[in-house]
């Protein structure tokens, strides 16, 4: 089984990255089936909650107040979890969230574990840093399942093989488990991953997963799931270690009952999805007795100085933003060369590496605004967006080579023009001689030189018209 | 200690931020509007939805109807949590209790019975969930997940229609394990379609008990 991971400070631009997909016809057709799909299912239990909106700003609402307060829950949410016999780390960074359940493998004497699903786990690359120590990590997620055998990258927030259709997955099961006679048909295929995963739920002693949320007030650890391979992870080991993200803390039990309508509506388009589980420390008799939960800052702790893009960490991770945007339902997660991708991983990745990385995701998307529609939490991510590309330029503006930059010489033009009336007309009739070489004869404008060409590289600009509305106006009388 | 350097940075991160108070009432829908009868009528569509079957029986008849549903279903060898009422068990069918601490079942045992039969904590219709909580009549977690079929019985006073009324009755008892099941084991990660059966128990049925 080789591994094979992301990293954003190795990854190729967005641009490049997304040329090179777009020639993968079934990656795209793949990608815009499961999406479409998705879409479809989630606006019709969308559209049956006459309180969606106020489910929405009672969403918003929580995870604000979660993170205004953070240090108030995280720790309330460590007395609770202690108190109740679990142990609780913190990790700067994700070397020490590595080293951190290293060790806690070791003192279990674990060669083996049981994963769940975790974005967090893939953001400090853990598998492979097992491996390393010789340390195997089976993922029990059917689709984690998928890219753990077929040795590919996870594509999606909630469904990250959805890149694949069934009978890639089939060609894949078929050569990896030795069932020469698997169908591809999905139940078939559902069948083949619970078989081959029984032996290891009832034998490996230890579970790794994250969480979907912290619970301050009652300590518990929630986690949303379909299949039921986290109900075997979260209960059948002795020990259980869940690696969680800081911002994933919220402060009451209750407030589940806003999210738990919000996000399998949004993740999966369903009214709920099949199986939730909670737990507040060790029960006797019941479940692991060795729980532990490690806190992962990782660069979170930076975003939230930052009072505008602060709201990056209310995500609840549901990908409803992935699925409805129009950039990312053409590349897939692959482009973005993060771990998070589509919309959300464009205004968290850059950020979770300071902007020395990245930097060329806020500029994937078109702003066109419908992540922000979606999103449960009504996080604004164009706004982030746009913060962010301000951000990118900040960085650039210092620098020797940016003088001579093509763009920022035409903005500073553009700049000193736009402040002045007289300055704006002149500019308004040189354009319209100096475009005329360029007017096809249909008055509209299909090449222009230099960087301005990449704007005509994909679409025509109508010629300046030959009276403008203010020469209109004053001439109005005249005739 | 990274946790101190973690907190700090934190506070120092919201240092000067303002804070907003929450609205007092929340305005999404707390509390239900449908009759008696219409919610348990949503429910069973909603839970139906999902593929699991939903019975309905009455208190004096439960024993003959989890019998009936058992038989027909081939079900025979059933295992149930230690607290159950003895009253509920037909002799036709063979149960095995499980016991609390060391003298529990193994989970290999538990895997091989034919299916579990529980109580359950409370059910909301509106998300065709039930909730269980792990306590003597619903057994540890282990004994809901390992066997393929769970049968789950339901008082009708037990069903309430929103979440949020569901979240005021798990209230004084939150920090207890907790399993919110909707319908049976299921994934969509083959092309976002919800394929039923994978880990869980891929056959759910519920007997709710009319009021």
């Amino acid at each position: 089984m080789s591994l094979i991971t992301i990293d954003p400070r190795k990854a190729a631009p967005f641009p490049e990255a997304a040329a090179e997909i777009l020639h993968d016809t079934q990656l795209r057709k793949n990608v815009a089936h499961a999406t479409d799909v998705i879409q479809r299912k989630r606006a019709i239990v969308v559209a049956e909650k006459d309180d969606w909106q106020a489910l929405r700003d009672a969403g918003a609402a929580i995870r604000r107040e979660a993170l205004q307060h953070l240090d108030t829950y995280l720790e309330q949410f460590e007395q609770q979890f202690t108190r109740a016999g679990g142990h609780v780390h913190w990790a700067l960074d994700a070397e020490e969230a590595q080293r951190i359940v290293l060790a806690l493998l070791r003192e279990a004497q674990a060669t083996e574990i049981i994963k769940i699903k975790s974005m967090t786990s893939a953001e400090i690359d853990l598998n492979r840093s097992l491996a390393a120590n010789g340390i195997r990590a089976y993922e029990t997620d059917l689709a984690e399942l998928i890219l753990q055998l077929g040795a590919e990258l996870p594509s999606h927030l909630i469904a990250p093989a959805l890149h694949k259709n069934r009978q890639q997955v089939r060609e894949l099961f078929a050569r990896e488990m030795h069932l020469p006679n698997l169908t591809d048909d999905p139940p078939a295929l559902a069948e083949a991953a619970r078989l081959y995963l029984r032996e290891k739920f009832l034998k490996v002693k230890t579970g790794v997963c994250g969480a979907n949320f912290l619970v301050a007030d009652t300590g518990s650890v929630c986690i949303v799931e379909s299949e039921g391979n986290g109900r075997m992870c979260l209960t059948l080991p002795d020990t259980l270690i869940a690696i969680a993200g800081i911002e994933k803390v919220i402060p009451r039990f209750s407030d589940l009952e806003v999210l738990f309508q919000s996000l399998p509506r949004s993740a999966t388009g369903e009214r709920m999805n099949p199986y939730t589980s909670l737990w507040s420390g060790v029960t006797p008799g019941d479940g692991p007795r060795n729980l532990h939960v490690v806190l992962l800052d990782n660069g979170r702790s930076e975003i939230l100085a930052d009072a505008k893009s602060r709201q990056t960490l209310q995500c609840i991770r549901c990908g409803a933003c992935q699925n409805t945007c129009p950039v990312y339902r053409q590349t897939g997660g692959h482009a973005y060369g993060a771990v998070y991708g589509g919309p959300i991983g464009a205004i968290l990745t850059p950020q979770l590496f300071h902007l020395d990385y990245a930097q060329s995701l806020p500029y994937a998307s078109s702003l066109c605004g419908a992540c922000y529609e979606v999103c449960p939490v009504k996080i604004n991510i164009p706004e982030v967006l746009v913060y962010l590309r301000s951000k990118v330029v900040d960085r650039q503006r210092g620098k020797l080579a940016s003088v001579f930059n093509q763009e920022r010489v035409g903005m500073k033009m553009m700049a000193r023009i736009f402040l002045s009336r007289e300055r704006f007309e002149t500019a308004q009739s040189i354009a319209r001689v100096l475009e005329k070489p360029l007017v096809g004869r249909d008055g509209w404008i299909h090449w222009l030189p230099g960087l301005a060409g990449r704007w005509t590289a994909a679409r025509d600009m109508e010629a300046l018209p030959a009276q403008t509305f203010r020469e209109w106006w004053q001439g109005r009388g005249k005739q | 200690m990274s946790r101190e350097v973690v907190l700090s940075r934190v506070r120092s991160a919201l240092s000067g931020s303002k804070t907003e108070a929450l609205p007092a009432t929340p305005a999404y829908r707390r509390t239900g509007i449908l009759t008696s009868e219409q919610r348990l009528h949503m429910f069973e569509e909603r839970l139906g939805e999902y593929g699991a079957r939903v019975f309905q029986s009455s208190e004096p008849d439960l024993r003959e109807r989890l019998a009936t549903v058992l038989i027909e279903g081939q079900k025979l060898k059933m295992v149930h949590p230690p607290g159950l009422p003895e009253s509920w068990l037909d002799r036709r069918i063979s149960w095995t209790a499980d016991a609390p601490g060391v003298d529990g079942l193994s989970f290999t045992q538990i895997e091989s019975f034919d299916g579990v039969l529980t109580a359950a904590t409370v059910a909301v219709a509106e998300s065709g969930s039930i909730v269980l909580h792990h306590g003597p009549t619903e057994g540890r977690r282990a004994l809901t997940l390992l066997p393929d079929y769970h049968l789950c019985v339901l008082f009708s006073h037990q069903v309430v229609e929103t979440l949020p009324e569901c979240f005021e009755r798990l209230k004084g008892s939150a920090t207890r394990p907790t399993t919110f099941i909707s319908g049976p084991s299921a994934t969509g990660d083959i092309e976002m379609t919800r394929i039923k059966g994978v880990h869980g128990p891929r056959f759910l049925d519920v007997i709710l008990l009319s009021p």
